[in-house]
């Protein structure tokens, strides 16, 4: 049973003047547990919507997404807020931490919406951070560390529900070069040792070159699907 | 566990933002404090001047003499003694009648020793102190056999007994009315101020008959100034009043078309227009102390507001983690609880000391109620729910990916 599986998916928005913009123009994609993917296409072809569908954070308009085999698109709100806690870890480009909280307590906050103790969650978050070098740094604000040990500090919240999928959606879009590899060996060394599936959306093909499988969306279609090499260098 | 958690997020989140916390609370502070304080000061009020018609009797009538006319000039009531002794007795006999006091008040000089003091001094019959629910604190009252005999004996109120004996107990003592020797054989509980403010504890009582005959004599035998009399309840008062005005006409030979020579007025009603201006008051205070808890109430709304505004990136980001719906309507609801009952609490203390402060520095009868204090801080706990529930919902039924994209 494949983790991910998107058949027919479509999605338009509704503006204004009741005109309907197509954003998906069925998209049909099957992504194996313990692939890493990335995902390229221009602005406005569609992947950040498609990864927000994949995210459980937004719903198609019609089409259907299979995560780890359940039907998304029949569930609840609720049902979907306990789905994106148990199965899916997010890294954003902006990093996303809530400001004037500690970085243990940045990552600790899935566990609290996952219904753990306060001692649990905390020993759960030390480790964590651990793993990701962090552990000098767990009573640190945010805007008392640098951009890398805030995307780490991210990295360690999506990590620390022991999700089997995470997506990162442009993870080093505001790092610089040298940090941008060290965060990507952090996913590498994720996927290889722990098998964690890993989808990953980026405009820079040096960051694609770490995937084994890329996806090239254009106007709402996914344009290729396969290798890296050789794909990834139309920005 | 979880229980906890949502709980201590929101705690967490007004302390980081502390000085607006403290300042939306200080609405509620005020709002809360000001209810309790007026709530205790309209208490206080009602309770005054429950006090002062309590001593004064309830379901009391007062019968009057009428008015008289002489030569074209109108004398006003009591100038025509039409009111006797036997009349008083007579209305004793209406079943809804309970007791009857005629009385017989005049003013003389007592002495006692080389002090005098000069008192209105009232001829009555025993009944007196069951009308006006007035007990003896030493001695005993006088009986119907002193009123049939005339005899001299007294009852003495408060002040005339402290400036007469000072600290001496006047029971058993002689004292002096008008030149004329009276044994004390009784000292009356002190009553303090009437509704209009005279003290009724200056005041001494004799039977009316050796008012009428020895002390105050004058040309009309048997007559008195005024009869008090008690219904049996509340309810039969215009019965009584009836029956009464009935049989005082009959007693009195006046023809279907004379005026009545006498007069009965019904004070309970003046004690409740005193009681319900009171109360008036009360609830005036309560009410005006209410808009400012309101107002606090909408401050919160409106913080509230801003801050779901603010926090939209915060609440996107909980929920892409896992926060369902009701998490984050929990949090915000429960921010906006926690102010309004930490600036209850603030502000019952806060009214209480008020209360407090106003008893002792501006003399005034203040009484802080358990319910009132329960009162406005339910109305504070239910204002922050109200107020509150708004933003939150609003907070969770934003889009996560809205929300996240917010800038």
């Amino acid at each position: 049973m494949p983790l991910i599986r998107v058949e027919k998916l479509y999605k338009q928005y509704e503006i204004a003047g009741g005109q309907a913009t197509p954003v998906l123009h069925g998209v049909d994609l099957t992504i194996e547990a313990g692939e890493f993917v990335a995902i390229m296409g221009p602005s406005g072809s569609g992947k950040s919507t498609f990864m927000n569908i994949l995210g459980c954070l937004d719903t198609p308009t019609s089409g259907n997404y299979f995560l780890d085999g359940e039907n998304v698109a029949g569930l609840s709100n609720d049902e979907l807020a306990a789905l994106r806690n148990r199965l899916i870890g997010f890294v954003f480009q902006g990093f996303n931490l809530l400001k004037r909280v500690t970085a243990l307590d940045n990552v600790a906050l899935p566990l609290l919406y996952a219904g753990l103790s306060k001692s649990a969650r905390r020993e759960q978050a030390r480790d964590i951070l651990k793993q990701t070098g962090l552990e000098n740094f767990t009573l640190s604000l945010p805007n008392q560390l640098s951009g890398g040990q805030q995307q780490r500090v991210a990295i360690a919240r999506a990590l620390v529900n022991r999700p089997p999928l995470i997506l990162a959606d442009e993870p080093t879009g505001n790092l610089d070069t040298q940090t941008s590899r060290e965060i990507m060996d952090i996913f590498t060394r994720l996927n290889r040792e722990q098998g964690i599936t890993i989808i990953l959306v980026t405009h820079e093909p040096d960051i694609a070159h770490y995937a084994g499988r890329l996806v090239r969306f254009v106007d709402g279609r996914v344009a290729h699907d396969g290798d890296v090499a050789g794909h990834a260098e139309h920005g | 566990m979880k229980l906890l958690a949502i709980p201590a997020e929101a705690l967490r989140a007004m302390s980081l933002n502390g000085l607006r916390t403290v300042l939306t609370m200080l609405g509620m502070i005020i709002g809360v404090a000001a209810v309790v304080l007026m709530l205790a000061i309209g208490q206080g009020a009602q309770n005054t001047v429950n006090q002062s018609i309590a001593s004064m009797g309830s379901n009391l009538f007062i019968v009057l003499s009428g008015a008289s006319t002489s030569g074209g000039l109108r004398m006003g009531s009591g100038s025509v003694p039409t009111l006797t002794f036997a009349d008083a007795q007579a209305l004793a006999q209406i079943p809804s009648v309970k007791f009857v006091a005629p009385v017989y008040p005049g003013t003389a000089q007592l002495a006692y020793g080389a002090n005098n003091w000069s008192t209105g001094v009232s001829g009555t019959t025993p009944e007196f102190l069951e009308v006006r629910n007035w007990p003896l604190d030493s001695g005993h009252p006088f009986e119907d056999s002193d009123v049939r005999g005339a005899t001299r004996v007294v009852l003495l109120g408060q002040t005339v007994a402290q400036n007469l004996f000072g600290d001496e107990d006047p029971t058993g003592k002689t004292l002096r009315i008008k030149n004329l020797p009276f044994m004390v054989i009784g000292l009356l509980a002190p009553k303090g101020q009437s509704l209009d403010g005279r003290d009724q504890d200056d005041i001494a009582i004799i039977p009316v008959t050796t008012a009428q005959r020895k002390l105050f004599g004058n040309q009309f035998p048997g007559t008195v100034r005024y009869i008090s009399v008690q219904a049996k309840s509340a309810e039969v008062m215009e019965e009584a009043e009836r029956e009464m005005i009935q049989v005082l006409r009959q007693r009195h030979r006046l023809a279907e078309s004379a005026e009545n020579d006498f007069m009965v007025r019904n004070l309970t009603a003046v004690a409740q227009t005193a009681a319900g201006s009171a109360q008036a008051m009360s609830f005036m205070l309560g009410a005006i102390a209410s808009i400012s808890l309101l107002v606090g109430g909408i401050g919160i709304m409106n913080i509230m507001l801003v801050s779901v505004t603010e926090r939209t990136r915060e609440i996107g980001i909980r929920m892409a983690i896992g926060a369902r719906r009701r998490d984050i309507l929990l949090q915000f609801l429960l921010e906006a609880l926690m102010i309004c009952v930490a600036g209850g609490l603030a502000g019952v203390l806060l009214g209480v000391g008020g209360a407090w402060a106003v008893a002792s520095f501006a003399d005034m009868a203040v009484e802080v109620s358990l319910s009132a204090i329960l009162l406005s801080f339910a109305f504070a706990a239910a204002t922050g729910v109200f107020f509150g529930f708004y933003p939150a919902q609003r907070a969770a039924r934003l889009k996560p990916v809205e929300a996240l994209r917010y800038e």
